[in-house]
């Protein structure tokens, strides 16, 4: 397990520039989450970092060594792909034998099967291991692409998105349990989602990318308490932050616009607001209001019932106060 | 439910494409099986009307097997006076069944020789044309090359005019060099004509084989050519089946080069067959047999890269 650290990578595809100038350390032992939207430049940044796209400027040091001249081989990272890639023609037992029997690592063949008995036990597919890679479900797929990175003990793990083709349950369990062997093994960990809940769930870091660009950085409490942007904050939390004109209110001046999570309305006093309506997710209750042409979500007691075209009263509570561009003012 | 569905077609369309098949196949098997039979015939039934076509029967259409035609292709002969053949006793079961007809065995045909050069020939061209085929392919799928179109095109052209326009430059060339009439001048020929057509049913091939293979085993720590043949090649079998198939038949059956290049040494047996038409007469059953013999590697080859062939494409390992 390694520091891998960032210097201003950038890298353009033709006019798009996927990634631009971001710098970032990633400690020994840190789950570092990379959560942006679909083309934010995720998965260009993770083939940067092991090595299968070339870096337009910057560098990339793994373990305090400069990695750019290094082949993918060399820079000893184990990736899992968005695109799960198990080898067709080998059974799942030999995909995940695969790294291990490598040049650089040449393990011992009982060495081997202890270690992929071990992954597979863990990733509940041990009854799998003698299919061929293309007998599987999609999920178990999954699986062993996340098992072909667990079985060795690279600098940093990779992961693209690794539990987004997983149904919800399996997604939680592999959750928790790659936060176990992370957490167990103190390995470090660059894990690129779009799903808010894994990377607050996970992460002991979260770096924002918009557009190619990293934009905040920091832990998943300051993240999320101090967004630095309309963009960021809206990132985080559900139902999303609000974002309203601040003269919608009485005595919110500090900026032009207010963002305000459901922690930030007060129910019960302040402006009028009409419900349109109100969804019952189970774990939490929904409430669509309207407040003078704009719409605002927030969330109600579940045993509560209120019901359309009624009427209730909000107010801000340390609301989040950005500029007209979206900047973050206090 | 069933009959709406796309993938599953009604018993009786089944039943109707089947018996399409059939009869497409009984056509296409008669004429072969007609040569394999007449090979087993002797001269005599071979041309005899009606035809003969029942194995081993008194009818009518019945004929008694025989293996003349097999000997008469394998070897040359010279008829003997009646004192000779009477002082000699047949040495073997082929001398014994040409002495039917007053002759002896003096030795064997060419026959043998030219087959045999037309499988080294045929193979090595084959060989040789999908080892560089595969690796010219590979680099023209993955890497950025500089004009790779017009390399590709480039390649292509070469297949767009007759080879045989060519015929007298390359005659001249092979000439000095002293590739005239050897087996590496026709492999090197054979798979200067077949190298386009498999460069590009490889390429084509290759490119549909998506590269997070090869790069998940960058990443598994091979090297850039050990992922190419551990990932990339066994997942190009089928191609590489197909297109060994391809070059083959074209390399086995090749006649005018063959013709106008080789004489003593390294002749084909494309060039040679027809010469047995004029040895002594036309031996139908001669000629069947070394057609027959002919037709066997490359259906031989084909069935054996069969499972390559079938198997297709792998799906589903890659999420889309
Ligand atoms: N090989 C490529 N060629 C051209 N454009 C690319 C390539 N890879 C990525 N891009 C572009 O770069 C941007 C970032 O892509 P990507 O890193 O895949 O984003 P993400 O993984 O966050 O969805 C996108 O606009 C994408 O279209
Ligand atoms: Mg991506």
């Amino acid at each position: 397990m390694a520091e891998v650290q960032l210097n201003g990578i950038s890298k353009a595809f033709g006019k798009t520039q996927a990634v631009k100038d971001i710098t970032m350390t990633i400690g020994d032992g840190d789950f570092v989450v990379l959560l942006g939207p679909t083309g934010a430049g995720k998965t260009t940044t993770l083939r940067l970092i092991s090595g299968l796209e070339k870096l337009d400027s910057g560098s990339v040091f793994i373990g305090g060594r400069d990695v750019v001249h290094d082949t993918p081989a060399q820079r000893d990272v184990a990736m899992v792909f968005q695109q799960y890639s198990l080898y067709p023609h080998l059974t799942v037992r030999d995909n995940l034998a695969f790294p291990l029997r490598s040049p650089i690592l040449k393990t011992p063949e009982d060495e081997i099967t202890r270690k992929v008995q071990e992954i597979a036990e863990i990733l509940q597919i041990p009854h799998k291991l003698d299919n061929k890679a293309t007998a599987l479900s999609g999920g178990e797929m999954q699986r062993v692409s996340i098992g072909r990175a667990l079985v060795r003990n690279p600098s940093i793990y990779l992961m693209d998105e690794p539990l987004s083709s997983l149904d919800a349950k399996l997604r939680a369990d592999l959750r928790v349990e790659l936060k176990r062997i992370q957490a167990d093994l103190g390995s470090t960990l660059l894990y690129v989602t779009h799903d808010q809940i894994e990377a607050m769930t996970m992460a002991t870091h979260i770096g924002v990318l918009e557009e190619g660009q990293l934009v905040q950085y920091g832990t998943p409490k300051e993240v999320y308490e101090n967004p630095v942007s309309v963009y960021v904050a809206s990132r985080l939390g559900q139902p999303r932050i609000n974002i309203l004109p601040s003269n919608l209110f009485p005595g919110t001046h500090k900026g032009p616009q207010i963002g305000l999570r459901p922690e930030n309305i007060q129910q019960g006093d302040g402006i009028e607001a009409r419900v349109l309506r109100s969804e019952h997710l189970g774990d939490q209750t929904r409430l669509h209001l309207e407040v003078q042409g704009h719409p605002v979500t927030t969330l109600t007691d579940p045993h509560q019932d209120v019901g359309s075209d009624a009427t209730i009263k909000i107010s801000p509570q340390n609301p989040l106060y950005f500029d007209a561009s979206g900047a973050r003012v206090v | 439910m069933s009959s709406f569905s796309v993938n599953e077609p009604s018993n009786r369309t089944k039943w109707f494409a089947g018996s399409l098949v059939i009869l497409y196949a009984i056509i296409t098997m008669i004429p072969l099986v007609w040569i394999a039979l007449t090979g087993f015939k002797s001269p005599a039934d071979a041309i005899s009307y009606p035809p003969k076509y029942i194995i081993g029967s008194d009818s009518e259409a019945g004929f008694q097997p025989t293996l003349e035609g097999y000997v008469n292709l394998f070897t040359t002969r010279t008829r003997q006076t009646q004192e000779f053949l009477d002082a000699n006793p047949p040495e073997n079961w082929a001398d014994e069944i040409v002495r039917k007809y007053d002759m002896v065995i003096v030795g064997p045909s060419k026959f043998g020789e030219r087959f045999l050069n037309s499988v080294i020939i045929g193979f090595g061209s084959t060989f040789l044309s999908v080892f560089l085929g595969t690796l010219a392919a590979y680099a023209f799928s993955r890497f950025k090359i500089p004009l790779a179109d017009d390399l590709l095109f480039f390649i292509l052209s070469t297949r767009m005019m007759p080879p045989i326009a060519v015929a007298i430059p390359i005659f001249l060339m092979f000439r000095n060099l002293g590739l005239s009439d050897t087996h590496l001048g026709m492999i090197l020929l054979y798979t200067a004509v077949n190298i386009s057509l498999a460069v590009w049913l490889l390429k084509s091939f290759i490119d549909g084989i998506p590269t997070e293979y090869e790069e998940a085993a960058l990443i598994d720590g091979y090297t850039r050519f050990q992922a190419f043949y551990k990932v990339v090649l066994p997942q190009a079998a089928t191609g590489i089946a197909s297109t060994a198939i391809f070059c083959l038949i074209f390399a086995w059956n090749e006649y005018a080069f063959a013709v106008l290049l080789t004489t003593a040494n390294a002749q084909t047996a494309p060039p040679f067959i027809p010469t047995i038409i004029g040895i002594g007469g036309l031996d139908w059953p001669a000629i069947a047999a070394g057609v027959t013999l002919f037709l066997l590697p490359v259906m031989i080859f084909t069935i054996l890269l069969r499972k390559h062939l079938l198997r297709g494409i792998t799906f589903g390992a890659v999420r889309k």
